[in-house]
C-alpha cells in the first residue's frame, strides 16, 4: 500500500465516484420521468431498450448531436463558461461526500475536509454563478429575469439552509461529515432536529431550483428561464448540474440528519458495503420525495416566495438554532 | 397566505392522491405494437367502392367535389364506353382524386354521395415522407373487384366496439360508450325540434 503514491489513490478513488455519479445522475433523471409517468397514469420512457432503461444513453448521444448556438447578443466568454461553473461546482461536492466507512473508520470518500459542510456550502454558493452568468451573458430578457430571480432566491433561502445545518454541528460538535455521522450513532439527528430537517427540506428544493420553487426557469413565464438560449451539450451541462446538486443535497440530507451509513435499526450491521446500501436507500428516498414533490405542488409566485423565506423560514430557523444551543448549553452531556 | 401556506390537511391530501396515481392501471395503449380498434363510423381514409358485380359505383357526378368544404376532391368524369363498362350508368369517373392533406374527414363527401361510391373508412395510417403521395388517386381509392359491394355506409351499427370500450374504461375516466349514448339522445332531441324523426340504428334524419 505505501508504495503506490498518495496521488494515484485519490485519482482513481477520484475517477469511480466521477463515473459512479454520472450513471447516477443517468439514472435519476430516468426515475424522475418514470415516476412523474405513472403518478401521471402513464408509463413514461419505455421505448429505449427494456423498460427504457438506455433512454439515457438516447438522451446523451441526442444532446451530444445537437447544434451549440451563441446567440449574436451574448457576451460569448461569459456565455461558453458559465455551464462549466455550474457543473464543476456541482461535481466538486462528491470530492468529500462520505458514502460509507470501514469499520476502523476510514470514510469511504475522495477527501476529508475537517470543515466539510463549509466546503459543501462554498461550492453550492459559488454554484450559483453558473446560474446568474449563464442569465446575464445571453443578452436576452427571459434569461436575465431568470438569473435575477436565483440570484435572489439562492440568498433568501441559502441563509435559512445555514441556520437550520448549524443546529446539527452545534449537537454534533464538528463540521466535519464523518464526525456528523458518527454522533449519530445513538440517536439520528432528524428526532432532536425535526424543525431544522423541515426547513433543510424545504431550503434544499429551492436550492436546487426544483418544483415548487423553480421559478427561475418556469417554462410558462421564462421560457426556461436562465438556460432559454443554451442548446446542446452547454444545456445538457446545466442539466447534470441540476441533477448532480439534487443528489447532492440528498446525500447531505442523509448525513446529517438521518445518520449516513448508519443501519435504521440498531443491531444490524451498518459498516462497509451495507453501510452504503443503507446510504444510498436514504438518499434514494430523498430522490423519490423531490419527484414526488414535483408532481404535486404547483410553482409558488414569486412575492409568495420570498415572503416565505424571509418571513416565516428565517425566524423558525434561528429561533431551532437559539433552542438548540440552549439545550445543548443546559445538558452538555446528552447532546 | 397563511391559510395556504399552513393547510397542511390540503398538503397530506394532495401528496396522498399524486401517491395512489402512482398504482392505478394506466389507460395507455401502446401504439404502434397495441392497436385500438376503432369506431365502425370512424372517419378515416376514403375508399371508393363498387357493385356486387364489380362495376364501380362512382358515376361522376362531381357532387363530393362540390360538397367538400376543403377543396380536396378532383373528379374528371367521362363517358362509359359499351364496349367497356365501368360503371351502370351513362358516366364513370376517369379521374377521381383526393388530397388526404387537405382533407379534413368530415364526412361531407359520403353524405352527398347518390350511389354511395365514397365511404370513410376507419383506416387513419397514412403517414408518408414525401407530400405527393397524399394525393390518392384510383388506384388506392377503388377497392379491388372481389372487396364487393361491402356495408352501405348508413348501416354500419352505432356506437363503439366492445374492446375499444374496455381499452379506457377505468374508475376514472368518462365512459367512452356513454359518451356515444349522450351524443345519440342529443341528435334524437335535436332532430325532434326540427320536427322530424331520427331513424335508430342509421344515424341519419328521415
Amino acid at each position: 500500500m505505501s508504495s503506490v503514491p498518495i496521488w494515484l489513490i485519490v485519482l482513481i478513488k477520484a475517477v469511480i465516484v466521477l463515473f459512479v455519479v454520472i450513471t447516477t445522475f443517468a439514472y435519476a433523471m430516468l426515475f424522475e420521468r418514470k415516476v412523474m409517468g405513472w403518478m401521471q397514469l402513464r408509463p413514461g420512457p419505455n421505448r429505449v431498450g427494456p423498460w427504457g432503461l438506455l433512454q439515457p444513453a438516447a438522451d446523451a448521444v441526442k444532446m451530444m448531436f445537437k447544434e451549440d448556438l451563441t446567440p449574436d447578443t451574448a457576451d460569448p466568454l461569459i456565455y461558453r463558461i458559465a455551464p462549466f461553473i455550474s457543473l464543476i461546482c456541482a461535481m466538486g461536492v462528491f470530492a468529500i461526500i462520505p458514502f460509507s466507512a470501514n469499520p476502523d473508520g476510514t470514510l469511504w470518500s475522495v477527501g476529508n475536509v475537517n470543515a466539510g459542510i463549509l466546503f459543501v456550502f462554498a461550492l453550492s454558493s459559488i454554484g450559483v454563478y453558473g446560474i446568474s452568468l449563464a442569465g446575464w451573458s445571453s443578452g436576452s430578457k427571459f434569461p436575465l429575469l431568470g438569473s435575477v430571480r436565483s440570484t435572489a432566491q439562492m440568498i433568501s433561502y441559502e441563509l435559512s439552509m445555514s441556520m437550520s445545518v448549524i443546529g446539527v454541528l452545534i449537537l454534533a460538535g464538528s463540521t466535519a461529515l464523518g464526525d456528523i455521522v458518527n454522533a449519530q450513532l445513538r440517536l439520528w439527528f432528524v428526532i432532536p432536529q425535526i424543525v431544522g430537517f423541515c426547513i433543510y427540506l424545504i431550503t434544499a428544493v429551492a436550492e436546487t431550483n426544483r418544483a415548487p420553487f423553480d421559478l427561475v426557469e418556469a417554462e410558462t413565464e421564462l421560457v426556461g428561464g436562465f438556460h432559454t438560449e443554451y442548446s446542446g451539450l452547454r444545456f445538457g451541462l446545466f442539466f447534470i448540474a441540476e441533477y448532480l446538486n439534487m443528489i447532492t443535497v440528498s446525500c447531505l440530507a442523509t448525513l446529517l440528519f438521518l445518520g449516513g451509513w448508519n443501519s435504521p435499526i440498531p443491531g444490524l450491521p451498518s459498516g462497509g458495503l451495507i453501510g452504503l446500501l443503507w446510504f444510498l436507500i436514504k438518499a434514494a428516498l430523498f430522490l423519490f420525495f423531490y419527484i414526488w414533490l414535483r408532481s404535486t405542488l404547483p410553482r409558488f409566485r414569486y412575492d409568495r416566495l420570498m415572503d416565505f423565506g424571509w418571513k416565516v423560514l428565517l425566524p423558525v430557523s434561528t429561533l431551532n438554532l437559539i433552542l438548540t444551543a440552549v439545550a445543548v448549553a443546559v445538558w452538555p452531556n446528552h447532546a | 397566505m397563511r391559510k395556504n401556506l399552513f393547510n397542511v390537511g390540503a398538503l397530506v391530501r394532495g401528496f396522498t392522491t399524486t401517491f395512489s396515481y402512482m398504482f392505478k392501471r394506466m389507460p395507455t395503449v401502446q401504439y404502434p405494437s397495441v392497436k385500438k380498434q376503432h369506431a365502425p363510423r370512424f372517419h378515416g381514409l376514403h375508399e371508393l367502392r363498387r357493385y356486387g358485380d364489380g362495376k364501380e359505383r362512382c358515376i361522376g357526378c362531381e357532387l363530393c367535389a362540390i360538397a367538400c368544404p376543403a377543396n380536396a376532391i378532383t373528379v374528371i368524369g367521362a363517358e362509359n364506353s359499351p364496349a367497356d363498362r365501368r360503371s351502370p350508368g351513362e358516366r364513370f369517373a376517369s379521374r377521381y382524386e383526393i388530397d388526404e392533406l387537405r382533407c379534413i374527414f368530415c364526412g361531407l363527401c359520403e353524405e352527398a354521395c347518390p350511389t354511395d361510391a365514397i365511404v370513410l373508412t376507419p383506416r387513419f395510417e397514412m403517414a408518408d415522407y414525401r407530400r405527393g403521395a397524399f394525393v390518392y388517386a384510383k388506384d388506392r381509392l377503388l377497392v379491388p373487384p372481389e372487396a364487393g359491394a361491402g356495408t352501405p355506409p348508413d348501416e354500419r351499427p352505432n356506437g363503439i366496439p366492445a374492446d375499444l370500450g374496455s381499452v379506457f374504461r377505468t374508475k376514472d375516466t368518462v365512459d367512452i360508450a356513454e359518451g356515444y349514448e349522450a351524443t345519440h339522445r342529443g341528435q334524437v332531441l335535436k332532430t325532434q325540434r326540427q320536427g322530424l324523426t331520427l331513424r335508430e340504428g342509421r344515424g341519419d334524419v328521415a
